[in-house]
């Protein structure tokens, strides 16, 4: 092998933008040779991911050049039904024409019957408000069926999540336990930090059914039956109070420990914080701050934080007027007292002599290997700190405690555990990530109801918002949901980012009511993103008696041809990450680091292939065309010429000074968060490796929560409104107030209907609780005895990558994960093809025997069976025949006990419950085809697709001959 | 003499391919290119790579280890592919100790694989001679780049830093001193090919927990009155015994 | 490994061909020294034009197992390091010495054939040296890695090219075909009793390497979940036969019966029948039984990268 340096006449160049392979958003170095991408790198001047890349990240070149991409605007052929792909080419000029048209109708006349439903888009802020501005109540992201309770859970707790919103401190961390999978998110930091962490000493754990991903590197592997998280954490609760190994002043100063429950049960305010007479403090008028301590040293009721007063955290007290009142700390005690080891041994599957010790080292680590760090700081209350302490105990977890229908009170056990061990933006604990911490709950409210939609006039609140209680629902007189999705309904209170995964079933049905026109960005709704496929597909492309679809338009944009394309109306080509402008925006989910505020773009690399067209600037088009306000000018005239033309001059009110990117901002670019608009800023951000990172002051790094000096920098760059204290809710007011207002108390204007109220009651409560997942208790789990999850695998990205030469090499099918002894007692052996079935349906797959995984659990990796013909593979492609899709056994509605429909989902959140399942396996028979099943007809290439290199490819760059 | 080397450490390989992809990446429109692939959007997609990550399964349930396993050419010292050539294609660089397939010689007969335990030549089913990993040598010595570069593609890549580079005849360098003081080994010694990759184990943190660390001196139930001290009046022996 | 043809044609051909040349100068010693009747004059040059058919066909089926053949003479390069180097210069040394001995005794140069000859042998047992030793000298190839390999080479290429050489002797109604055709029974009788023996051998093998010295772990169960790939590599085509046990097993009686006792049977038969059929026939069935072998003989070597290849996931 000779080295050649490259002649002289080859055109070569560098160009930094940010990766888009998943949801992680590194910087990265494009390299180019004659326009085609030579080389991409992780940039090593990025603070995400320090010049790191991920093997998706390095496969980039072959999502750019896949065949599978759509290349012009499709309209589906007169006469093909939904689903057959069979398409005709359009202008965009047609399509834009055709869109406008139906739009504007529906506009003037009933907003709510267009939905836009987008997949891990990364704009939201851009969709939500067109949404907005559009009139429609029915929008929302993916977040529904990813990880909402992870959101929710945390945010309605400690102000502040995992991932965009914070995480585990592994630079300072001593144990770090990791529950559930979680490798999806925040995966090359996650990646950089735990390996970090592992050579500097620190202990790892980790909770997960599987043993797999970042759990193999574990110092511990602690096996766990899926579901059952949240028996664990109450246990590790119980076993943490019972031993005194809480941290006692973290939870008197900075959470609602020390608030004194009204228990009066005659009062209407039973159940809630007592509060002085005196008038509220601080400048939140949603929070009053003026809740009452029991002073232990002068054995008398005070306002919380009345100095030199200590709250008493256990004990049973009665007020000056005879309330009988204890803390809300002595409630949790008294909650998790039945929550023993023993008993969450039964549960979990860990033996209670392992939670205790787990409990023992999570508590002793945090007591006996503190951190002081000499940072001065003062909290909201005016006291002056000479340092900044932490307890070096750091947990992460994602989906696997979020996609459980008991997930939401399982991650406010982790919350309150977090919290108990007193790690809440501390360091070695969790810190938050800008902007958060927020308000509990955040400030953004959804629309109150039926009338916050009306013709021709923008929708009057966010689409998605954080009710604080029942009156910030958006239900109707009746208590009806407003929204097609049922999201912020007395079904679903607390839906913060939608409920995705019903949208279609809903709208198929008409329940709460039909509408005219579905819109899906970049989500797989006919696949691998629904549950249910087999009859979601149906319902795509059923009609009503008159002969109209039951969701008579559809449109879909998406970059390649995917099983859901298939079933649109019409089809908009969008381009890949590296033929556009992006924002990871501060109005949106930023890239903040845990010392600061940090946003990013993306630069076009190379230019759109064909007529592919971002999906901003279809929006924007659109938006310009249908006249929505806020993109026009008071005459009427378009604003904005472009989506980098919008990202410089849009601000949230006119001179509000917050725009999308928070860098560079102001004339000359020499402001940061807040400024007027700055005609150079893409050119700044550019020059600054796509990426603004601003370091705050350490002593605003920590304790953010009730950080006064934070606090001030926060209102005075807009991050907040307010500057009191985020006090961690132990104990949830929001969801008491839910409560009360299914007893038909409080004070709140609405109340549940009666066939809710019980649901309500049960599900909202202001402690954690464990409850097994609506699917297991609407199984017969002596006929299903197993649990079916999935796992990410790290070279593929939900089901973006098959179409990717290089990746589906690495995974090109998927085999069903058996513990050994499980599939012996069944009588299959590792490679047998056998049946996965569920009360909802069965599949075909192929098994692989396994010791690291737990014998009640089966699993395999997400998303890599495909349809055939789908992302332009071959009918006989392995995707298609040896791989299968979990989904096919998974439902989006459970029929309960009482006969009564609900989603598959959170009663709380309405998170989507992937991994709740139950299935039963057993071996095909022998004279059974050797593929998987159920089999959907094989999909043509869509028009405008590339000719696929049938029998072999070499890609080499700067030849030409993959532009 | 110099001999380059990567040292893979298990210890925090998680399993992500980046280095799989990363190589390929680069590999095929450089130097060691092209790296083709059949099949691509069929079945049995296949292709070439200087790389692969495994994984292995030790121990039983629940006591299992998952093991990933990076896997490329271990740029042997006594490298058992090079003599066998009978064109002198494979040869090992004396100045670093690089194993490398010179193309223009290599007539495409398979024999150094043959003659490899470790199953890290890949013949090009299209270009017809055989490849492997190079090291990027067409990174590593580019003046072109900043120095922190001059690495291979898969060392740059890897986000937990499983992947370290140097001269393992160098005592100081960061791979001796990985090797050395994390006991660092070699595959298939039986052989005696002595790999210049080396392997570093997993190794395990743990906690000990002494039982008089759970008996708190600062125990926060006493503050709350749960463990409580006896009051200076109650009962006592002091109020009984006189002798 | 999986077997290639083109090297299963190789070497079994120029195995038969290297035995009868073997057979043609042994006849022509005793010949010389009054130990056996002289055959008649074109035995030799029509015998060593058969051998050297033989040698081309198998150089030629070599061609076949390179990526590029056009670069075949690069392969004479490393002779010092390299048996299939080496193998590259013995063969067409050879031939040529085969030529000049069938061409000398056409000429009827009867002076310089058994010099040429001599040199011939040589050349022929080299070759049979450099062509077992390019299997031998992988040392964990531990099917090869023995003098077996050598002996099984000599004795079975000899055994083939002496049954031809009796055959050929058959058909041309030379006097001296019975004692040639004792040589081949004889032949094949020790080749069957030295290819038994590496069976023996290879039944009783313990790998040296395992699963634990493959990736440095020490434990008792280790098993591969994922190779790293799902649609197969080089390495899961050159080194997987792909065929089952069942398989293996058959291949390996079919080639003990055609190789061995069939062609064992028909010499005898010929001979005592004085026919030319059956000797011909032994060949042919002794020389597909050879090719059975050599299948045989790739298959059952179990190269130790295969421990890095065995699942996928």
């Amino acid at each position: 092998m000779t080295v050649q340096s490259p002649p002289a006449t080859d055109q070569v160049a560098t160009k930094n933008t940010t990766c888009y392979m998943c949801a992680c958003r590194c910087g990265i170095r494009v390299h180019l040779k004659n326009g085609e991408v030579r080389y991409i790198e992780g940039n090593p001047e990025h603070p995400l991911n320090k010049g790191v890349i991920c093997a998706k990240g390095a496969s980039g070149i072959m999502k750019q050049y896949s065949p599978a991409r759509l290349t012009q605007p499709l309209r589906r052929k007169a006469g093909s039904e939904r689903g057959a792909g069979e398409f005709e080419a359009i202008s965009w000029d047609e399509a834009f024409r055709t869109m406008e048209e139906r739009l504007r109708k529906i506009r003037a006349t009933d907003p709510k019957k267009f939905a836009l439903f987008t997949g891990r888009d990364q704009m939201q802020a851009l969709t939500g408000m067109f949404a907005r501005q559009f009139g429609t109540p029915n929008y929302a992201a993916h977040g529904g069926f990813c990880s909402v309770n992870m959101a929710a859970g945390m945010i309605y707790t400690i102000g502040g999540s995992f991932w965009e919103f914070g995480g585990p401190d592994l630079d300072r961390a001593r144990l770090f336990v990791m529950i559930g999978t979680a490798e999806d998110h925040h995966s090359n930091p996650l990646k950089i930090a735990i390996s970090k962490f592992k050579r500097n000493g620190g202990r790892f754990i980790s909770v997960n059914p599987v043993r797999t991903g970042y759990s193999a590197i574990a110092d511990e592997w602690v096996p766990i039956r899926p579901g059952t998280d949240g028996a664990l954490l109450l246990a590790l609760t119980h076993e943490i109070i019972n031993t005194g190994l809480y941290d006692r002043d973290f939870l008197a100063r900075y959470t609602n420990s020390g608030y004194l429950i009204n228990l009066d049960p005659a009062s209407d305010q039973c159940g809630m914080p007592v509060r002085s007479g005196a008038p509220a403090k601080g400048d939140n008028p949603e929070h009053g701050h003026n809740q009452l301590w029991w002073d232990r040293h002068s054995g008398r009721a005070v306002v919380n934080h009345a100095p030199d007063a200590d709250p008493a955290l256990l004990g049973n007290y009665r007020l000056e007027d005879g309330t009988p009142v204890k803390p809300a700390f002595q409630l949790l005690l008294e909650r998790v007292k039945e929550y023993t080891p023993e008993w969450a041994e039964s549960i979990t599957g860990i033996p209670a002599a392992t939670i205790r010790r787990l409990a023992h080292e999570m508590g002793i680590t945090a007591r006996d290997q503190r951190i002081e760090l000499p940072i001065a700081w003062t909290d909201s209350w005016g006291h002056e700190h000479e340092t900044v302490t932490g307890n070096p105990v750091a947990f992460h977890a994602m989906r696997g405690l979020a996609a459980h229908s008991n997930g939401f009170h399982t991650v406010r056990s982790l919350a309150i555990l977090m919290s108990l061990l007193g790690t809440i933006d501390r360091p070695g604990g969790f810190r938050h990530k800008a902007p958060f911490p927020r308000a509990i709950p955040p400030m953004a409210k959804p629309p109150k109801g039926p009338e916050a939609v009306q013709p021709d006039t923008p929708l009057a609140g966010l689409a998605l918002g954080w009710p604080a209680g029942p009156d910030d629902l958006c239900v109707d007189a009746d208590g009806g949901p407003v929204r097609i999705d049922k999201a912020f309904s007395w079904e679903y209170p607390l839906a913060v980012h939608g409920m995705m995964h019903n949208v279609i079933t809903n709208a198929w049905r008409g329940d709460p009511y039909r509408i005219d026109t579905l819109m899906i960005f970049m989500a797989n709704m006919a696949w691998n993103s629904t549950m249910n496929t087999v009859e979601v597909r149906k319902m795509l492309n059923d009609r009503d008696e008159q002969g109209e679809y039951k969701i008579p338009f559809l449109i879909v944009c998406d970059a390649f041809q995917s099983e859901m394309t298939a079933f649109a109306d019409l089809v908009l080509p969008d381009t890949t990450y590296l033929e556009r402008h992006d924002v990871m925006s501060m109005l949106d989910r930023p890239i903040s680091e845990f010392d600061g505020p940090a946003d990013s773009v993306r630069i076009p690399v190379v230019p759109p292939k064909g007529e592919c067209k971002p999906f901003q600037e279809v929006l924007i088009e659109l938006a310009s065309r249908l006249k929505l306000p806020a993109f026009v000018t008071a005459a009427g005239a378009r604003k904005y010429r472009d989506y980098p033309d919008f990202i410089v001059n849009f601000e949230t009110e006119p001179g509000s000074g917050i725009g999308f990117l928070s860098g560079w901002r102001g004339r000359g670019g020499e402001k940061s968060m807040v400024g007027e608009p700055n005609p150079r800023q893409w050119e700044m951000y550019e020059k600054n490796n796509c990426v603004f990172h601003q370091r705050l002051p350490r002593s605003y790094q920590y304790m953010r929560n009730w950080n006064q000096g934070y606090h001030e920098w926060a209102r005075r760059t807009r991050v907040r409104r307010y500057t009191d204290p985020i006090v961690i809710q132990i104990y949830s007011e929001v969801l008491q107030k839910f409560r009360m207002a299914a007893q038909g108390k409080g004070k709140a204007q609405r109340q549940p209907p009666a066939h809710l109220r019980e649901r309500i009651d049960t599900y909202f409560d202001p402690l954690p609780f464990y409850y097994a997942p609506l699917e297991v208790q609407t199984t017969d789990t002596a006929r299903y005895p197993l649990a079916a999850i999935t796992q990410r695998p790290m070279a593929m990205y939900h089901s973006w990558d098959s179409q990717n030469a290089w990746l589906r090499q690495i995974h090109s099918h998927n085999l069903l994960f058996i513990n050994e002894k499980t599939a012996k007692s069944q009588g299959i052996v590792d490679g047998d093809w056998i049946w996965v079935e569920s009360m909802h349906g069965r599949v075909r797959c192929m098994c692989r025997t396994s010791e690291a995984v737990e014998p009640g659990t089966v699993w395999t990796w997400n998303a890599i069976g495909k349809a055939q013909g789908a992302w332009h593979l071959a009918p006989d492609a392995d995707e298609a025949r040896r791989g299968f899709l979990l989904n096919h056994v998974i439902s989006e509605e459970l029929q309960l006990a009482d006969g009564a429909r609900v989603s598959n989902s959170d009663p709380v959140t309405g998170q989507a419950g992937w991994y709740d399942v139950r299935v039963r396996i057993s071996k095909a028979a022998a004279d059974e085809p050797a593929e998987t099943s159920p089999q959907f007809a094989p999909l043509p290439p869509a028009p405008g697709t590339n000719r696929v290199r049938r029998l072999w490819q070499a890609f080499v760059a700067g030849k030409g001959e993959f532009k | 003499m110099t001999q380059l080397a990567l040292v893979i450490d298990l210890n925090v390989c998680v399993g992500c391919h980046a280095c799989v992809t990363s190589c390929k990446e680069w590999n095929t429109s450089g130097a060691a290119g092209f790296m083709s692939d059949d099949n691509p959007y069929d079945r049995d997609p296949t292709g070439t790579f200087f790389n692969r990550v495994q994984t292995f399964e030790v121990g039983e349930y629940p006591d299992t280890q998952t093991v990933h396993f990076p896997k490329s050419c271990l740029h042997c010292e006594d490298p058992p592919c090079v003599p066998v050539c009978p064109t002198g294609a494979s040869y090992k660089r004396p100045e670093d100790g690089i194993v490398l397939v010179d193309y223009d010689k290599c007539i495409g007969c398979k024999y150094c694989s043959w003659a490899c335990p470790y199953g890290v030549r890949e013949i090009d089913e299209h270009q017809k001679v055989m490849k492997k990993c190079t090291l990027c040598v067409d990174r590593i010595y580019d003046a072109k780049l900043p120095e922190a570069e001059r690495k291979p593609a898969c060392v740059l890549a890897c986000p937990t830093n499983a992947r370290l580079y140097g001269d393992i005849h160098d005592s100081e360098s960061v791979v001796s001193k990985a090797i050395r003081e994390n006991a660092g080994y070699a595959l298939m010694p039986e052989w005696g090919t002595q790999p210049a990759n080396h392997y570093l184990p997993r190794r395990k943190t743990e906690m000990r927990i002494h039982e008089d660390e759970l008996d708190r001196a600062a125990n926060p139930l006493k503050i709350d009155g749960r463990l409580p001290k006896p009051g200076v009046k109650d009962p006592s022996l002091d109020d009984v015994t006189s002798w | 490994m999986n077997p290639a043809f083109s090297v299963i044609f190789l070497t079994t051909l120029i195995g038969a061909g290297q035995g009868l040349f073997l057979a043609l100068y042994v006849i022509e010693v005793r010949v010389a020294t009054g130990l056996l009747a002289a055959p008649s004059a074109g035995y030799y040059w029509v015998g060593s034009a058969i051998a050297l058919l033989l040698l081309a066909a198998g150089l030629l089926a070599s061609f076949f197992h390179l990526g590029h053949p056009e670069r075949a003479w690069r392969a004479a390069a490393k002779w010092r390091t390299s048996w299939l180097s080496r193998e590259v210069l013995v063969l067409p040394a050879f031939m040529a010495a085969v030529a000049a001995y069938g061409w000398a005794h056409w000429q009827g140069m009867a002076s310089a054939t058994l010099v040429l000859g001599g040199a011939g042998v040589v050349l022929c047992l080299g070759l049979f040296l450099c062509t077992a030793m390019i299997y031998a000298c992988i040392r964990f190839l531990q099917e090869w890695a023995t003098p077996l390999t050598f002996v099984n080479f000599t004795l079975l290429g000899s055994a083939s090219g002496v049954t031809l050489a009796a055959a050929l002797a058959g058909y041309r109604g030379e006097a001296m075909v019975d004692v040639v055709g004792a040589w081949a029974i004889a032949l094949t009788v020790a080749g069957l009793i030295t290819r038994a023996a590496a069976l023996w051998r290879n039944a009783r093998l313990k790998p040296v390497s395992s699963l634990q010295t493959a990736i440095g772990i020490k434990h008792p169960r280790i098993v591969q979940k994922a190779q790293g790939f799902t649609g197969g590599s080089f390495n899961t085509r050159e080194f997987f036969h792909g065929r089952g046990p069942g398989t293996l097993r058959n291949v390996k009686w079919v080639f003990l019966i055609s190789a061995f006792v069939a062609p064992v049977a028909l010499i005898a038969a010929g001979l005592a029948a004085q026919a030319p059929l059956p000797l011909v026939t032994a060949f042919a069935v002794q020389i597909f039984g050879l090719m059975a072998e050599r299948w045989f003989f790739f298959a059952q070597a179990n190269h130790p990268q295969n421990l890095y290849y065995q699942a996928v996931s």
